[in-house]
C-alpha cells in the first residue's frame, strides 16, 4: 500500500488512489470542477493543480495516481500560483452576472475566487459572447456563457444515463456545450446534470428564479418515488413565503449513498415533492353531510369515526393500508388492527398502467415501502385488494378505512364508485384529495412525506430514515398519530410520543428490525442482517459531510 | 540544394514516389533485410543510430520502439504522423510527395520492429495532393507484393491505410491524433498511459513522424553507427530544415544536425532578401522562442537550442527582416494558436484567446504600459498547466518576443505605433496631458 505525504501529513492509501482522493482522506480540500468521483477522470479544468516533488510542472491531483513516497504540496507558491492562474482563466470569459445568476450562493467559481483568487482583474478586453437561456429539455436550461466546459454533464450523459445527448462543439474559447443536432436533454435522469454542474450553466427550470439558495434549508430524507429509496436532501424555503409561489419544499437533491443511489436520482422521484404543497392537500378533518363537506376538529372527527367502528362488528370493518406509509405507521396500524381483530385487510395495489422502470434506479414498484409492508405483516399480494373491493361491493363492509390510496388508479372508476357506495362509512386517511377521498364520509388529513419523521424499507431491505423537513400543513398529522388518536376511544392504547419511540418498539417486537435504531440507521440506512460492528465501521468511514453533501464534491 | 548529397535528397531528386525509380535507387533492400531480422535487432540498430523524433519532441526513436510490451496479447499499431501543421514547417510534405517509397519502406521496417500488422498514415486534411500521391504509391506497393498479406514475399502481413484529417492543428499532437483516428473529436488524452502501452483502440501503438520513419531504411541499409556519425553528438544523421520568411531562397534543406543557423540562413537560403538586415529568427516552427540576430551562430540541434532558451522543434526556420513589426508577427502567431486550441482544458482555451485580444488591442493602438507584463502573466498562466503541449506552444513565442524584443512592445504600448526600421529617429507624437 503506497504512502503519500501531502502538506506534511502522511497517509497510506489503496493502490490506484489518486492524489485528490488521498487528500480527501486527510481532510485536505483541493478545488475541482471537472473531477467528480462518479464520472471518468478527464483532468481538463486544471484547477486541482498541485506541486509534486521531482516533477517539473504542476500536476493535476485528480488524475495523478499516488506512488509510494510521493510528496505533494498543495499550498506551495508554485501550486497556489498555478491554481490562481487557472481560476483567472476560468473567469476571463465568464459573465460577471452573479447578482442574477441562479447558482449564486452555491457557485464554485465564487467560492474558489474567495479562497484562492482575489486578484484585480487584468482583463480589459471584450468577453466572448455565447447563447443565454438555451432550452435543453423538459427540465434543464443552459447558459452557454457561464459554462466552464468541465464536461461533467457530457460525461454523465455518456456514462451514467448512457443517452449521449450533449457534446462540446467548436474550438478554443468558442467551444460551447450544446445538445447534439436533433437531440434534447430528455432522459429520466436529466436533472442530475444540474446537480453536478459546478457553476450556473445548467439550471433547473422548476427551481429557476424561485428562491435564493441561501434562504434554503436542507434536510436529509428518502425519495418516496419508488422502492429504491434514493437518499435525498429536501430543500425547503420557509422564511420567505412570497418566494416560489409559496411552496415550502422547493427542490430535491440526491444525497450520496454508495449502497443505494450513489450521487444520482431520477427525474420522476425528483418532482415527487410537488404533492406536499399542492392545492389538493387535506389540512383539516372533514365529515360529509349530504353533498357538503364540513370542516371539523380532530376531537369531533375521531369521536365520530371511533363510534362508527365501535358500533360495527370487527368482520364488517375493512382496512386498506398502504406501501406509501412508513414502517412506524404500519407498525402502529398493525397493532391497531390486531387489537380490534380486523381481518378484512388489504394493502398493495397493482396500477392500471405499467409503471416506468429501468435497470438503474427506477423500480417498477413505485411505492417506497412495499418491503416494510410485508415485514409488518400486511398482505403484499394485490389479490387481497381485489378481494376487499369485492367484499365492499358485496355489501359485506360497514366501515372501510382507506389509507392514502386512490383506488381509481388501480381499478375501473365505475367499480370503485359502486363498491364504495355500498359501504355506509368510508374513512379516508391521507395527505391529498383524490377520487377516493371524494367518495369518503370522513377525511382525516395525514402529513405528507416531507413532513414526516420515520423510516422506509427499500426493495433490498435497507431501512432508511426520513426526516421532517417542514411541519405538517394545517392540522395534518402523521398516520401513526392519527391511529393512536383513533385507538384511544376504542380501548387500544398506543403509548408512543415520538416516531423514535415507535421504531424502538418495532425493533423490539419485530425480529425483522432487531438491532436497529435511528442511531444505527443514521444517514445511510441500516441493511437488514447487517452486523452492528459493520454499521459502526461504516459510520466511522463516512466521508466528511462537507465533502459529501455539497454537489460539487459529489 | 543540399551539400554532401544528403540521405533522402538523392531519392527526392530521383522521384521516388514512383516505385520503379525507388527500386532503381536500391529501394526496399533494407526492408528485405529487416524482415529477416528479429524485432530486437532492428530496434538495437535504430537505437545505435541516435535517430531522434523529427516531428518536434526529439525523443530517441529506438528507445520509443522498445517501450512496446513484448507479451501483449493485443494487436500493435504503427501510426505515422503526417499532420504537419506547425506554421513555418513544410518538410514532411516534400518527403511524402517525392520520397514516398522511402516512407513506405520505413513503415515496413518499423512495423516489423514492433510487430505491427497495420499502419495508419494520418495526413493533414489540407494536404490533398500529398495524400493522392501517397495513396497511389501504396496502391503500387500492394500491386507489386510489397504490402499486404505477404510483404516482399515473406510471411509477414502488413496493411497500410491513409487517413485524412479534417484540418485541426491539434490533431498533430499524438494522442489527439489517435482520438481523431478512432473517429472521435481531436482532444488530447491525459498521459499516462502513453501510446506505447495504450494507444490506438487502446492497444500498444507507436506514433512516429514522416521524416523520422523515412530515415529508417538508410539506417538499416548502412548501419546505426554510420547514421550516428553523420550527425552531432546525440543527434544521428541529417534532418530537413524548412526555411521561410524573408530569405532569398526559401525552401527545404537537408543538412547535418548541428549546422548553424547562420549557415542555414546565409549559405543555403541565400541571406535576407533585398539586402535587408535580419531582425529576428524563429528557429523551430512558430512555437519556438524567437532569437535575436546575434544568436544565430547557434548549432541547430535539440541541446544547443535548448541551452539558449529556444528549441529545434520541427526545424521550421522563419527569418524576419528589419521592416517587420514583431508585435504583428506575435499577434498573427497568437491568432493561430487561439484558432487551433481545441478548447478542452482551461488555460489554453481561455488564455490563447486572451493573448490574441491583448495583442490585437495593442496593434490597433489601444495598448498601455502594463501590456508587456500582462502578456507575460497570461503566458505564465498557460505554460505548463495544460493537458497537451499546445498551451506551451502558444505561450513560448510570447515569452520569446516579449523578453528579447521588449523595447518594441513597450513602444507599441506607449505610443500606439509600430517600431520598425529607423525607430531611433522617430519621435512620438505629443499626447494631451503628456
Amino acid at each position: 500500500m503506497p504512502n503519500i505525504t501531502i502538506d506534511g501529513k502522511t497517509v497510506e492509501v489503496e493502490p490506484g488512489t489518486t492524489v485528490i482522493q488521498a487528500a480527501e482522506k486527510l481532510g485536505i480540500e483541493l478545488p475541482r470542477y471537472c473531477y467528480h468521483p462518479g464520472l471518468s477522470i478527464v483532468g481538463q479544468c486544471r484547477i486541482c493543480l498541485v506541486e509534486i516533488e521531482k516533477m517539473p510542472k504542476p500536476q493535476v491531483a485528480c488524475y495523478t495516481p499516488v506512488t509510494d513516497g510521493m510528496v505533494v504540496h498543495t499550498q506551495s507558491e508554485k501550486a497556489l500560483r498555478a491554481r490562481k492562474d487557472v481560476l483567472e482563466m476560468l473567469l476571463v470569459n465568464h459573465p460577471l452576472d452573479c447578482p442574477v445568476c441562479d447558482q449564486a450562493g452555491e457557485c464554485w467559481l465564487q467560492e474558489y475566487y474567495m479562497r484562492i483568487g482575489q486578484y484585480d482583474s487584468k482583463m480589459i478586453e471584450d468577453k466572448v459572447k455565447k447563447n443565454k437561456a438555451l432550452d435543453l429539455g423538459p427540465h434543464v436550461m443552459l447558459d452557454q456563457e457561464r459554462c466552464i466546459l468541465c464536461t461533467r454533464c457530457v460525461r454523465f450523459c455518456d456514462e451514467i444515463s448512457k443517452s449521449h445527448e450533449l457534446g462540446i462543439f467548436n474550438r478554443g474559447d468558442h467551444a460551447e456545450l450544446a445538445p447534439h443536432p436533433g437531440k434534447r436533454l430528455d432522459n429520466l435522469y436529466s436533472v442530475n446534470t444540474v446537480d453536478i454542474c459546478p457553476v450556473g450553466a445548467l439550471t433547473e427550470k422548476d427551481f429557476r428564479f424561485e428562491a435564493r439558495v441561501w434562504y434554503l434549508e436542507a434536510t436529509n430524507s428518502i425519495c418516496p418515488g419508488c422502492s429504491t429509496g434514493c437518499n435525498i436532501a429536501v430543500h425547503t424555503n420557509t422564511e420567505r413565503t412570497h418566494h416560489a409561489q409559496g411552496r415550502r419544499v422547493v427542490r430535491l437533491k440526491p444525497r450520496y449513498n454508495p449502497e443505494v443511489n450513489q450521487w444520482w436520482m431520477c427525474d420522476l422521484g425528483r418532482y415527487s415533492f410537488k404533492s406536499a404543497d399542492d392545492p389538493s392537500r387535506l389540512t383539516v378533518p372533514m365529515l360529509r353531510q349530504g353533498e357538503q363537506w364540513i370542516e371539523t376538529s380532530w376531537e369531533v372527527a375521531i369521536e365520530a369515526v371511533a363510534q362508527k367502528i365501535k358500533s360495527t362488528a370487527a368482520d364488517r370493518v375493512g382496512l386498506w393500508a398502504s406501501p406509501q406509509l412508513t414502517n412506524e405507521d404500519l407498525f402502529v396500524l398493525k397493532k391497531f388492527a390486531g387489537r380490534l381483530g380486523l381481518t378484512r385487510v388489504a394493502a398493495a395495489l397493482a396500477p392500471l398502467e405499467k409503471p416506468v422502470s429501468d435497470n438503474f434506479l427506477i423500480k417498477e414498484d413505485h411505492n417506497p415501502n412495499t418491503r416494510g409492508l410485508g415485514l409488518a405483516g400486511f398482505p403484499v399480494e394485490t389479490k387481497a385488494s381485489a378481494d376487499l373491493l369485492q367484499q365492499a361491493a358485496d355489501g359485506k363492509l360497514a366501515v372501510l378505512l382507506i389509507f392514502s390510496h386512490d383506488l381509481s388508479q388501480s381499478f375501473a372508476a365505475d367499480a370503485v364508485t359502486s363498491a364504495l357506495a355500498k359501504v355506509p362509512t368510508v374513512i379516508f386517511i391521507g395527505p391529498n384529495r383524490n377520487a377516493t377521498s371524494a367518495a369518503a364520509h370522513f377525511i382525516l388529513p395525514a402529513a405528507a412525506w416531507p413532513e414526516l419523521d420515520g423510516t422506509f424499507t427499500n426493495f433490498a431491505e435497507r431501512v432508511q430514515r426520513l426526516r421532517r423537513a417542514v411541519a405538517p400543513l394545517g392540522d395534518a398529522r402523521p398516520v401513526w398519530q392519527i391511529v393512536k388518536l383513533l385507538g384511544k376511544p376504542l380501548g387500544v392504547i398506543l403509548p408512543y410520543l415520538e416516531s423514535e419511540d415507535v421504531f424502538a418498539a418495532l425493533a423490539r417486537e419485530n425480529s425483522a428490525f432487531a438491532g436497529m435504531s435511528y442511531a444505527t440507521i443514521g444517514d445511510l440506512g441500516h441493511q437488514r442482517g447487517e452486523e452492528a460492528a459493520a454499521v459502526k465501521a461504516r459510520r466511522l468511514n463516512q466521508v466528511p459531510d462537507k465533502l459529501r453533501i455539497i454537489p460539487i464534491f459529489g | 540544394m543540399t551539400p554532401n548529397g544528403g540521405i533522402l535528397t538523392p531519392l527526392i531528386k530521383q522521384n521516388c514516389q514512383i516505385l520503379r525509380n525507388y527500386l532503381e535507387a536500391g529501394g526496399y533492400a533494407a526492408a528485405r533485410k529487416a524482415l529477416a531480422m528479429a524485432p530486437d535487432e532492428i530496434i538495437s540498430e535504430v537505437t545505435k543510430s541516435n535517430l531522434r523524433g523529427l516531428g518536434g519532441a526529439g525523443f530517441p526513436t529506438g528507445r520509443k520502439w522498445s517501450f512496446i510490451p513484448k507479451n501483449s496479447p493485443k494487436p500493435k499499431y504503427l501510426v505515422i504522423n503526417a499532420d504537419e501543421s506547425e506554421p513555418g514547417t513544410f518538410k514532411d510534405r516534400y518527403i511524402i510527395v517525392h520520397a514516398t517509397h522511402a516512407l513506405l519502406e520505413g513503415i515496413i521496417i518499423a512495423a516489423k520492429a514492433i510487430e505491427a500488422h497495420a499502419a495508419y498514415i494520418y495526413i493533414r486534411g489540407e494536404y490533398v495532393e500529398p495524400a493522392r500521391v501517397l495513396q497511389a504509391a501504396i496502391d503500387e506497393a500492394y500491386k507489386n507484393g510489397i504490402l499486404g498479406r505477404k510483404v516482399l514475399g515473406t510471411d509477414y502481413e502488413l496493411n497500410v491505410y491513409v487517413h485524412r484529417g479534417a484540418g485541426a492543428y491539434i490533431c498533430g499532437e499524438e494522442t489527439a491524433l489517435l482520438e481523431s483516428l478512432e473517429g472521435k473529436k481531436g482532444w488530447p488524452r491525459m498521459k499516462p498511459p502513453f501510446p506505447a502501452i495504450e494507444g490506438l483502440f487502446r492497444c500498444p501503438t507507436i506514433v512516429n513522424n514522416v521524416e523520422t520513419i523515412s530515415y529508417v531504411p538508410a539506417i538499416l541499409a548502412n548501419g546505426g553507427e554510420w547514421f550516428a556519425q553523420l550527425g552531432s553528438e546525440r543527434n544521428g544523421g541529417y534532418r530537413f530544415y524548412s526555411v521561410s520568411g524573408h530569405v532569398n531562397k526559401p525552401g527545404v534543406y537537408e543538412l547535418p544536425h548541428g549546422t548553424t543557423l547562420r549557415e542555414i540562413l546565409y549559405t543555403h537560403a541565400g541571406g535576407i532578401r533585398n539586402g535587408k538586415q535580419l531582425k529576428a529568427v524563429i528557429p523551430g516552427g512558430s512555437s519556438s522562442p524567437v532569437l535575436r540576430p546575434e544568436e544565430i551562430d547557434v548549432r541547430m540541434d535539440v541541446d544547443s537550442l535548448a541551452a539558449i532558451g529556444s528549441m529545434i522543434g520541427s526545424a521550421g526556420v522563419i527569418a524576419i527582416d528589419e521592416d517587420t513589426c514583431l508585435l504583428e508577427v506575435l499577434e498573427v502567431t497568437s491568432r493561430f494558436y487561439h484558432h487551433e486550441s481545441c478548447g478542452q482544458c482551461t488555460p489554453c482555451r481561455e488564455g490563447t484567446g486572451w493573448l490574441e485580444k491583448v495583442l490585437a488591442r495593442m496593434h490597433r493602438g489601444d495598448g498601455n504600459r502594463q501590456d508587456p507584463d500582462r502578456l507575460w502573466d497570461i503566458a505564465t498562466g498557460i505554460m505548463g498547466n495544460t493537458i497537451c503541449p499546445l498551451g506551451d506552444a502558444a505561450a513560448m513565442p510570447v515569452f520569446g518576443f516579449v523578453k528579447k524584443f521588449r523595447e518594441e512592445f513597450e513602444a507599441h504600448a506607449q505610443y500606439g505605433k509600430c517600431h520598425t526600421g529607423a525607430f531611433t529617429s522617430w519621435q512620438p507624437p505629443a499626447r494631451p496631458g503628456a
